[in-house]
């Protein structure tokens, strides 16, 4: 695999291990001071600030449901006057959607695939870096406008024409559009680096066979993200063109139709749902096997269930659209395709039982949030095959029976299993114990908060009372019910809070970890926690599943990496077999610039179509900067 | 609140009555030939469902619980029968969705109706209002109404739905589930009450600021009374009886009120708001937010925009003894 000249090149081979850490660190690790760590392109600290980030995001988000519940806690209620409310909605489900579901998944993914594919960064770890600075702009971008009182106001959803030029006035419908390409980049990005890392970085032996679970939902999340991504794409940027240039996508009047957005946009929103799931599948298939001490069970069924999920994701964005009058056949395909997602739901449910079934329980909090997921999710589907029925649906669509729905899909189906792989993995990303009394507390208080909160929406919704509304009148029977789920979410609220004190209290004064506390059986268990900055001091070989339960006395590895500059192994893709060493990207700021030069053209944009024209120019000096031939460090191999 | 808010909207009333006159909205409630098809269906899904979701928690529960003796990993055996169960699950899982879809396809029949319409009503939906046009048998229009359907028990009645401004949807729970009105799109619902009330309902999908005070109520009563209210319907205006009431008519036609809204038989021929011509017959006022009395009347007169904020109609300058006057003229619009 060499012909250099084994003096000249200093290998990790045949060093003491000390030594071999000093040199690894001096090549990997990015220098103190603010200017380095802007540079940094080290997966884990952009992931870790990706997850922080995300956090803030999921706290901003709950105090505006908080909000909305105050202001729907009584009738006729007037703490929040409408236009306030509207903003308030929309912010909370495009700031949950776009802001934190979505970018904590992927984060996640950014943390834990190299670790557990057993390479030392992610693929391409500069646009790794330019993606969170393009989050974190959209992100601002977004509450600014929030606290200017001039927020998007139509809904996460954005329906024409309600946010189109006639009836959207001022820049709120803009700033929606824009955000939503902020993020849209970001997660772009974040996916095309999930896949290559995947196909081409993994240990060498870790044949797709033996992939786990996580990084094949991660995979599959990451080529949602491609397929699906493109179609809001499309939309807000046609929405905005409408809006500002005057073209007539969504006129009606001028032969557009108000019907194609809907279509463009649940042709990305239903695969969204997905997006944050299936990551949340491949956690909880993680987390359950290392409670129970017992492989998972049923993998090849789980990834084809994984896979299926992926693929039918993209078959089912009419139900979100039964009641807009389209044909009836379509209409009934779409309620049998729909149906049908309850197959590779079930597979994977089936599994985690028998796994279960199969094991030995071993009650610590990870594994709660585990159980609290099954209990929840497996209700949310249930609802799901209910409004995945035409008929059904014509009478609980835009309803809080939906409201209640798609809140046990996704807190119950992703937050759940989120926050127990924050207790999972929190001790190799700080090297620190999150407590196991206050997790319990935490996970008790969430657990019973969500249900009590979000289990009555039902019977909201079935009684009549649609989504979306500020206040209803007091001759409505809902005012019992409104006012019990707001005294709810504030337990579900206290539920979180300790959550976030354990988290807090954890980072400063956890018990030490050390490198596998849980008895995993995972790569990312093999090395420090928290992870020196090179992940490996060698590159891990694979020959099962469960490398660290099957090699209990040393980890087979490879050698032969470069210590003086950044290297990585190359691996074939189906069975993971060594091809090159690969030198990979040293820190950079030209990432960061490029970020703040697409965010300004992006920004101008909402103002003036020629921002774009204008914007282009210093956007490409950066990029100039970014692709800049590096001379022979980084162009050999 | 309700006084408080009174009080604010110029002190003209220490309190109004709680309507208690708008029906039910109620999915559970069904008192139409598709509700009650949806009720059946929603009340076999959701049985099945708890079902399944019993069964599953019992497993998690038994398989989290159970006592363990043979435990040994990678036992064939063991590992043999339990792809047997997690197959046999998802075989049930298929039968169960696939039955279900069945059911759910036979309940979409009953949902759409190819007899022709004994009634058709035009429904025009915009930003916070209905607007209904009633039609003759030749399907020339006879009159225009607002926020209000009155429908024949035991009749078919179409009605098309448009939207004039952004996308609104039709829902009345108790009698059917709901369909969007989508701007250059035409969309029909249909209506087969079967007993005799009054049903509420409410726009169903986001249409933006006064999304939440955009409710109707739906009229169901016999042959007679149906085509007496038709009858009366189609009367113009009655006059005034008493001075205060002439001379609120007066203020009416002088004000910009009558830009905006038509009062058939006098000179108020506006039509960006609801039609008031028997605005005194109807049940609600703001498209469900009131109950029409005078003291309602004049509230909503004088300040329209601290009852429903963000509403089209705007505040009029007009002194007291004047919203006396036009609530006294309105109230006797029967």
């Amino acid at each position: 695999m060499t012909k250099d000249d084994p003096i000249l090149t200093p290998r990790d081979t045949d060093i003491a291990d000390a030594e071999l850490h000093a040199r690894l660190m001096r090549t990997w690790t990015s220098p103190p001071g603010l200017w380095a760590a802007i540079a940094t392109v080290d997966h884990k600290v952009i992931a870790r600030r990706y997850i922080a980030t995300a956090f803030v995001f999921l706290i901003l988000g709950g105090i505006l449901a908080l909000a909305m519940r105050l202001q729907l806690s009584r009738p006729e209620a007037r703490y929040i006057s409408p236009d306030r409310y509207n903003q308030i909605f929309t912010m909370h489900g495009t700031n949950m959607m776009f802001l934190f579901a979505v970018p904590v998944m992927e984060a996640m993914a950014v943390y834990l695939v190299p670790l557990m594919v057993g390479t030392r960064n992610i693929a391409f770890p500069r646009l790794n870096a330019f993606s969170y600075w393009m989050f974190l702009g959209g992100g601002l971008l977004l509450w600014l406008s929030f606290a200017l009182d001039t927020a998007p106001d139509v809904g996460w959803f954005a329906y024409v024409p309600l946010s189109g030029p006639e009836y959207g006035p001022g820049k709120r419908a803009d700033l929606w559009a824009q955000m939503i390409t902020f993020t849209e980049i970001a997660a772009l990005a974040v996916a095309v680096e999930i896949v290559v890392t995947v196909f081409k970085q993994r240990a060498p032996g870790m044949s797709l066979d033996r992939v786990p679970v996580l990084v094949w939902a991660m995979l599959v999340m990451a080529f949602l993200v491609i397929f699906a991504m493109p179609a809001i794409m499309f939309a807000s940027s046609t929405l905005i063109l409408d809006r500002l240039v005057g073209t007539q996508f969504y006129n009606p009047a001028k032969g557009g139709d108000a019907l194609l957005w809907q279509h463009l946009f649940w042709f990305f929103g239903h695969p969204e749902v997905y997006i944050i799931f299936l990551p949340a599948v491949g956690m909880v298939s993680t987390i359950l096997p290392t409670f129970v001490r017992r492989p998972l069970f049923g993998y090849m069924l789980l990834v084809g269930a994984l896979i299926a999920t992926g693929i039918l994701s993209f078959g089912l964005w009419v139900h979100h659209m039964f009641v807009t009058g389209l044909p009836r056949v379509g209409e009934s395909f779409f309620t049998a395709s729909s149906m049908a997602i309850a197959l590779p739901a079930g597979a994977q449910i089936f599994c985690w039982l028998a796994t279960i079934w199969a094991g030995k329980p071993v009650f610590r909090v990870p594994f709660l949030f585990v159980l609290g997921f099954i209990v929840t999710f497996v209700l949310g589907g249930l609802t799901g095959v209910m409004v995945a029925s035409l008929p059904f649906d014509t009478q609980v669509h835009d309803t809080y029976f939906v409201v209640a729905h798609f809140h046990y899909v996704l807190v119950g189906g992703a937050v759940f299993p989120l926050l127990g792989a924050v207790y999972y993995w929190f001790p190799k990303m700080t090297g620190r114990m999150m407590s196991e009394r206050l997790g319990k507390l935490s996970f008790w208080l969430i657990f019973a908060g969500f249900h009590l909160t979000f289990f009555p929406m039902h019977i909201l919704g079935l009684i009549g009372m649609p989504r979306r509304i500020y206040t209803y009148q007091p001759e409505l029977p809902w005012a019992g019910l409104n006012l019990f789920v707001s005294l709810s979410s504030l337990v579900l609220a206290a539920g979180f809070l300790v959550f976030f004190i354990d988290v807090v209290r954890s980072r400063r004064s956890g018990l030490p970890a050390g490198r596998n506390p849980w008895g995993a059986s995972t790569l990312e268990w093999a090395t420090a926690s928290p992870p020196p900055a090179y992940n490996f001091a060698h590159i891990p070989v694979v020959f099962s599943r469960e490398p660290l339960w099957d090699e209990k006395d040393a980890l087979p590895v490879t050698s032969g990496l470069r210590t003086d500059r950044r290297e990585l192994l190359v691996t074939s893709l189906a069975a993971a077999i060594p091809q090159a060493r690969e030198s990979v990207p040293e820190d950079s700021l030209w990432p960061f610039f490029a970020a703040l030069a697409t965010s300004a053209m992006l920004i101008g944009s909402i103002f003036t179509p020629w921002a774009v024209v204008w914007g282009a120019f210093p956007m490409a000096v950066t990029l100039i900067g970014w692709f800049w031939p590096k001379g022979t460090k980084e162009e050999m191999s | 609140m309700r006084s408080k808010l009174n009080l604010r909207a110029g002190g003209l009333l220490l309190a109004l009555p709680l309507c208690g006159c708008n029906g039910t909205q109620s999915a559970l409630h069904a008192e139409g030939q598709a509700a009650t098809a949806l009720k059946g269906l929603i009340l076999l899904i959701v049985l099945v469902c708890a079902l399944v979701w019993i069964a599953v928690v019992g497993v998690l529960f038994w398989a989290l619980l159970r006592r363990r003796t043979e435990f040994a990993a990678g036992n064939k055996i063991h590992d043999h029968r339990l792809r047997l169960a997690v197959y046999s699950a998802l075989a049930a899982t298929a039968i169960i969705v696939a039955g279900l879809t069945v059911a759910s396809f036979y309940a979409t029949r009953a949902l759409y109706s190819s007899h022709p319409p004994d009634v058709i009503v035009q429904a025009k939906a915009q930003q916070w209002w209905w607007q209904f046009t009633y039609a003759d048998s030749e399907n020339r229009p006879l009159f225009q109404t607002a926020n209000e359907l009155h429908i024949p028990v035991g009749k078919d009645v179409l009605i098309t739905l448009e939207a004039l401004d952004v996308i609104h949807s039709l829902w009345i729970p108790a009698l059917a589930g709901k369909q969007d009105m989508i701007p250059g799109r035409r969309n029909e619902q249909r209506l087969h009450a079967e007993r005799q009330g009054i049903y509420r309902g409410q726009c169903a999908e986001f249409c933006g600021i006064q999304h939440s005070h955009m409710a109707l109520v739906v009229v169901a009563e016999d042959e007679d009374d149906y085509a007496a209210w038709l009858a009366e319907q189609q009367k113009p205006a009655a006059d005034p009886i008493t001075a205060e009431a002439e001379a609120g008519r007066a203020v009416f036609l002088g004000k910009p009120c009558a830009a905006c809204h038509t009062i058939r038989g006098t000179a108020a021929k506006g039509s960006t708001g609801p039609d008031l011509t028997h605005i005194g017959s109807r049940q609600t006022l703001g498209a469900g937010l009131l109950p029409v009395t005078r003291g309602s009347l004049a509230a909503w007169i004088a300040d329209p925009q601290t009852l429903k904020p963000g509403n089209n109609m705007p505040l009029v300058p007009l002194s007291s003894d004047e919203v006396r006057q036009v609530s006294a003229y309105l109230e006797g619009l029967r």
